[in-house]
């Protein structure tokens, strides 16, 4: 095993607590349009955790998760500096394939976006473009992933229905399924419930618990609240830097930095 | 004050309303008039005969119009089977892949495209479609052929439904959310899975209604294709053979030779025809679209 140094920030200097890194991030910049949007992030994301992203609007929280699955390569005008090493190889490298590290990464938008096909092929897309042709495997998979999300009892008599005929909350655990029918490693969600009821809400969330005995999770949310129930450690961004990072409790209810104590109190959003 | 804003509101309500009925009975009133000077043709034939005998000698007494369908289907479906593919791969390039300023370059050249009038891409077809063919492409197979040719018409009338295409699907294509992309993206999928699997499936109602948009106006072209498709009155048998499209007939001869009976009338019965045609061809896509949008929202 490596041994991680302690990350410097500008305002503070906190001890990484880790020691067994699944994702680490090495003097990351992004600039959009000549926009720095993110600044020099120094970052050890741990094994089997769950880890929110929090910080105000435009501070370049779901920019960051992009950057983790190479999502941002796609924004117009983007230039990015510095590595992320995922199991210690860096996905910005030059021999790195980008196909090969998004199947790394399932990643849980916005609102649920089912592909325009049949609550099956949804979730054999994944398998299917990877190479998985045989009809008992792929059903093997769907099965399995469906149950894995608590949605097979909901849709088994109709898989082959659109997905577009499933509720909101529905969807958005097909698209949890889908994302791990890829037998990804690391789960990255971007405000994945906030288009959904509490109910809903609460299904994910504990989903997204349950998962990070096999997973590493990294979610985005806006939501202290959920921050605090889900999570293990916080990420505190603010105008594209790490302010600070540690166990959710620490940077909740005992915050070093000035910024975050604002943040965390609700005097800035 | 507030009476006559009541007023103008009602005024405005009704007039619209007139307009939008004056410029419906214009095409009824087409379909009725061309049905009305059809009578005499009728009196004279049965309509089944007259559309399925292959013999068009109005000297003669004969009238049968298969020739005509025939051609106007043949130069319409090659000029589809060209222009779908490369249209459909034209707009996947620039939205997908195309730099912004090559997309910004491309598409007002398509416009420009558009507005070349039509008898220039008759020139363009004469001087340069009909030697291609003649010379190049029909050795190829072994055919000798003069060149005009439905497939001339096809290749012609492809080259002039191109813009319409390319625009409606850019305008498909670009309404697509990227979070549905990135979705497949993040999968692992390239971008060409991505777009065979989900943009192109997610398009398709667009991408269909733009395909019905520019074959109803390429059912129509009249001028460019009459110029290159030989305007023999015969069923072609192969896309090297002249073909005769409606539009052609009725451009090339009405006007000349009304001495000769029922011609008038005949002439009347072919643009009923395309009426017809057009009309029945609008429909059926219609029925093909609600069902194509059904499937993805049901």
């Amino acid at each position: 095993m490596h041994t991680y140094p302690s990350i410097e920030t500008k305002e503070s200097s906190i001890i990484n607590p880790l020691t067994d890194p699944h994702i680490e991030i090495k003097d990351l910049n992004v600039y959009i349009d000549g926009r720095h949007i993110l600044k020099n992030i120094n970052l050890a994301l741990p094994n089997n955790s769950v880890t929110s992203i929090i910080g105000p609007s435009g501070c370049g929280k779901t920019t960051l998760l992009k950057t983790l699955n190479r999502l941002v390569d796609d924004t117009k005008g983007v230039e990015i500096t510095g590595s992320v090493l995922v199991n210690g190889e860096d996905i910005y490298g030059k021999n790195a394939e980008v196909t090969h590290i998004r199947k790394k990464m399932g990643l849980l938008s916005q609102k649920p976006y089912p592909l325009p096909m049949s609550i099956y092929d949804n979730v054999a897309y994944g398998p299917r473009i990877h190479g998985t042709r045989s009809k008992k495997e792929l059903d093997k998979i769907v099965e399995k992933q469906l149950r894995n999300v608590a949605l097979w009892d909901e849709v088994k008599d109709r898989l082959g229905h659109s997905a577009s005929g499933l509720s909101i909350g529905q969807q958005q655990r097909l698209c949890l399924a889908r994302g791990l029918a890829v037998e990804p490693e690391i789960i990255l969600g971007d405000e994945s419930t906030s288009a959904l009821d509490p109910l809903s809400t609460a299904k994910i969330e504990e989903l997204l618990i349950e998962l990070k005995k096999d997973y590493t999770i990294v979610l985005v949310t806006h939501i202290l609240r959920q921050a605090r129930r889900v999570s293990d450690y916080i990420l505190f961004v603010y105008g594209g830097e790490v302010l600070e990072f540690g166990p959710t409790e620490q940077v909740l209810l005992n915050p070093q930095n000035e910024i975050t104590k604002q943040y965390v109190k609700g005097f800035i959003s | 004050m507030l009476n006559t804003r009541l007023v103008k509101d009602a005024l405005v309500k009704r007039s619209t309303l007139l307009l939008l009925l004056i410029s419906l009975s214009v095409v009824v009133i087409i379909a009725v008039g061309l049905t009305i000077k059809s009578i005499p043709l009728f009196e004279y034939s049965n309509i089944f005969q007259l559309l399925t005998d292959k013999v068009w000698s109005p000297m003669k007494g004969s009238f049968g119009f298969l020739p005509f369908i025939a051609g106007t289907l043949a130069v319409t479906l090659i000029s589809l089977a060209i222009a779908i593919p490369l249209c459909v791969l034209t707009a996947v390039y620039l939205t997908e892949y195309a730099s912004d300023a090559l997309k910004n370059m491309m598409l007002p050249l398509v416009n420009i495209l558009a507005a070349i009038p039509p008898v220039l891409y008759g020139v363009w077809g004469v001087l340069f479609i009909v030697p291609l063919i003649q010379l190049y492409i029909a050795p190829i197979f072994g055919v000798v052929t003069s060149g005009y040719s439905v497939l001339a018409g096809g290749i012609v009338l492809a080259v002039m439904i191109f813009p319409i295409m390319i625009s409606i699907m850019v305008e498909v294509l670009q309404t697509i959310p990227y979070e549905l992309k990135a979705a497949s993206l993040s999968l692992g999928a390239t971008k060409w899975d991505t777009i065979k699997h989900v943009i192109l499936k997610k398009a398709r109602p667009g991408i269909v209604a733009a395909i019905v948009l520019s074959t109803s106006r390429a059912f129509g072209e009249t001028i460019a294709v009459l110029m290159v498709c030989g305007n023999v009155a015969k069923v072609p048998a192969s896309i090297f053979d002249a073909g005769y499209p409606i539009p052609a007939l009725i451009a090339n001869n009405f006007g000349e030779m009304m001495s000769i009976p029922l011609y008038e009338s005949a002439l009347m019965f072919s643009a009923l025809l395309l009426f017809v045609i057009i009309f029945v061809f609008n429909l059926i896509s219609r029925l093909i679209l609600r069902r194509l949008e059904g499937d993805q929202h049901g």
